[in-house]
């Protein structure tokens, strides 16, 4: 009976699970780390409160009110709801320069990540792919960028261009290129001597096209884990900046300017200096936590 | 294994040189001539000027300038400091012990701590422990030092009163700089509680500039170790009855500390960038504090020598890393 059942069956293809989406499945591993998926929700929380600033600040971050000067935060004896977190020693709102700060912050990561990312990605493609004295001259200059310390670099650069937002963002960008000049350095060796390049420069394709399409997509994991990184050492750099005096100039409300300028008030007024550090401190380690949640889910290799 | 000293040695050459031409053009791409920088704002007749430009050679093409100042480089001459009025070199050098020996108590206290903290939280994978290292130690890489400086002043300082607010040594004690560390001094010196003073000085600034390099140490520990205990030798070694502590302690932590040390050298960078921050919150009369003064001075060829001098001590400590690191791995040392 068996047999005949087995004989008459319609023979249906097994049902082979279809592999998922590169994206599901990137989400399958990054939603297990916990630390990331914070990581990412703090960011958007950030990205949220920087775009909305007019909306969500309770006051203008320059205007000062004159009645309300080194006011304690609210749960502090004789601090007010006016001033949530308290007001700093011209009488600005500590909230509101915080909130307007975020979006400074987030500016300075997008722009200097952009700008290291363009330059590092375009030298290390050209140095992997090129490769002989091209290589050698890209990655010496890349070592001798990376001999000195990075702060010590953005701060010879912030000195030669001059204090300044703009400058503090373009000093600390050249310090980072050679990170990813590097990275992409190696993965471009790596996919370079893949069968599939091989047979892309077999059927013609110029160097153009087997940098662009052909190497550059395989090439972006680390890239994109190094540049989520990349937002969390240049907010930090440029805030260090800004605290040495060296970067965004007062009243600009950025967290490091803002640090440096309440400094003599660290005794009487604590509050002035906690809130741009406590900033500081989130939205770097926000990044950090949410680049080494990328890392785990975008390398397969790792962990697994 | 000579022939290994001598090509990793020869690489830094090219590197020496592009640094030194990056401190040669510092003080060319300042805004200012370097002699109007010099003379301030009074000005001088433009005969003297082209005779002073003729003297420091500035008229020459650059490429000769640039040859003339390697050769002052190698000779030991980096200029003089504008606003003393010394020679850079001198400067750097009285400066240069507080901030070895700020930068050494960081490195012992990021060692002491970050060390067995990442060896435990290996050994105890998952438990509670190694998650409270792990995100304390992602939070320690993630802090802005300068804050943490400050809150930690506020904080010991300001509020328990335990330790200073800054310098090296309380003003009350005189002590003869005969090897430029406090606590080398203070120990010779025959002053009672001047070694304590001193100690207390460094405690809070070490702590801070050691916070970095402290959370790097810890995470790189315990996944090296973690790499370690899943090889072969380690079971071997417990299937032998070897008593955890041995197999942890002589098989396990051996290997993993090679990768380790690597790390705590190449945080010789971060360092000296940190000192930068560190000093200047805590006045701490050291390389880093000397250079950003440099900077609001506009004493450039201060700066220019410092941030050579800087660069080139990164460099040797890399080299010496480096060398180090294929001495204790043949496997380095033979590869192409």
């Amino acid at each position: 009976m068996t047999m005949d059942a087995q004989s008459n069956a319609v023979v249906e293809p097994v049902p082979t699970a279809t592999p998922p989406h590169p994206l599901v499945e990137f989400w399958f591993h990054f939603r297990q780390n916990t630390g990331a998926v914070i990581g990412l929700v703090v960011i958007l929380l950030l990205v949220l409160v920087a775009v909305f600033a007019e909306v969500v600040a309770p006051h203008s971050p320059i205007a000062q009110y004159r009645d309300a000067i080194l006011v304690p935060p609210v749960w502090h004896e004789g601090g007010s709801w006016t001033h949530i977190l308290g007001t700093d020693d011209i009488g600005r709102d500590m909230l509101s320069r915080v909130i307007y700060g975020a979006r400074l912050s987030l500016m300075i990561g997008l722009i200097v990540v952009t700008l290291s990312l363009a330059v590092g990605l375009a030298l290390g493609m050209t140095a992997g792919f090129f490769g002989g004295v091209v290589d050698i001259a890209v990655m010496r200059l890349m070592d001798i960028v990376l001999s000195l310390p990075s702060l010590l670099l953005a701060i010879v650069v912030a000195a030669i261009l001059g204090p300044g937002l703009f400058n503090a963002m373009l000093s600390v960008s050249v310090v980072v290129i050679p990170h990813y000049a590097r990275l992409t350095r190696a993965a471009v060796l790596a996919e370079m001597s893949k069968d599939y390049v091989v047979a892309s420069r077999v059927a013609g394709a110029g160097p153009l096209r087997l940098m662009l399409v052909d190497v550059l997509p395989n090439c972006m994991a680390p890239l994109i884990v190094q540049a989520t990184l990349g937002f969390s050492t240049a907010i930090l750099d440029a805030a260090a900046l800004g605290f040495l005096g060296l970067g965004a100039q007062p009243p600009t409300p950025e967290w490091g300017t803002m640090l440096a300028s309440s400094l003599q008030f660290l005794q009487r007024a604590p509050w002035v200096v906690t809130w741009p550090g406590v900033a500081i401190l989130v939205t770097v380690l926000a990044f950090n936590l949410l680049g080494d949640g990328l890392r785990d889910a975008l390398d397969p290799k790792l962990k697994r | 294994m000579l022939r290994f000293i001598l090509t990793r040695a020869s690489l830094v050459i090219p590197t020496f040189l592009g640094v030194t031409f990056l401190s040669f053009l510092l003080i060319r791409l300042v805004p200012g001539d370097p002699i109007e920088v010099r003379v301030g704002e009074r000005g001088i007749p433009p005969e003297r000027l082209a005779q002073l430009r003729h003297e420091m050679g500035l008229d020459q093409p650059l490429w000769k300038q640039f040859a003339d100042y390697i050769g002052n480089v190698l000779s030991g001459d980096l200029g003089v400091s504008l606003v003393t009025q010394n020679p850079v070199l001198s400067e750097f050098f009285t400066l240069f012990p507080a901030t070895l020996e700020l930068g050494m108590a960081a490195m012992i206290f990021a060692a002491l701590v970050g060390l067995p903290a990442g060896i435990v939280a290996a050994v105890k994978r998952g438990s509670w422990f190694d998650h409270g290292v792990m995100g304390l130690s992602l939070t320690g890489y993630s802090m802005p030092i300068f804050w943490w400086g400050l809150l930690l002043i506020l904080f010991f300082s300001v509020q328990m009163g335990w330790t200073p607010v800054s310098g090296r040594l309380d003003l009350l004690y005189y002590v003869e700089a005969r090897t430029g560390f406090m606590l080398v001094d203070t120990w010779l010196a025959d002053e009672p509680g001047a070694f304590a003073s001193a100690l207390r000085h460094l405690i809070l600034p070490a702590i801070v500039l050691g916070t970095i390099p402290l959370a790097v140490i810890a995470r790189m520990t315990r996944s090296a170790m973690l790499e370690v205990l899943g090889e072969d030798y380690i079971r071997t070694g417990r299937a032998k009855g070897l008593s955890e502590g041995r197999v942890i302690g002589m098989h396990a932590l051996r290997n993993a500390l090679i990768p380790v040390v690597t790390v705590i050298g190449l945080q010789v960078g971060t360092l000296l960038g940190g000192a930068i921050l560190t000093e200047t919150i805590f006045s701490w009369p050291g390389v880093g504090k000397w250079l950003v003064e440099s900077i609001n001075r506009r004493d450039y060829p201060a700066l220019q020598g410092g941030v050579l001098l800087v660069a080139t001590t990164v460099m040797a400590v890399n080299l010496l890393v480096d060398l180090l690191y294929g001495i204790l791995n043949p496997r380095i040392r033979h590869s192409r």
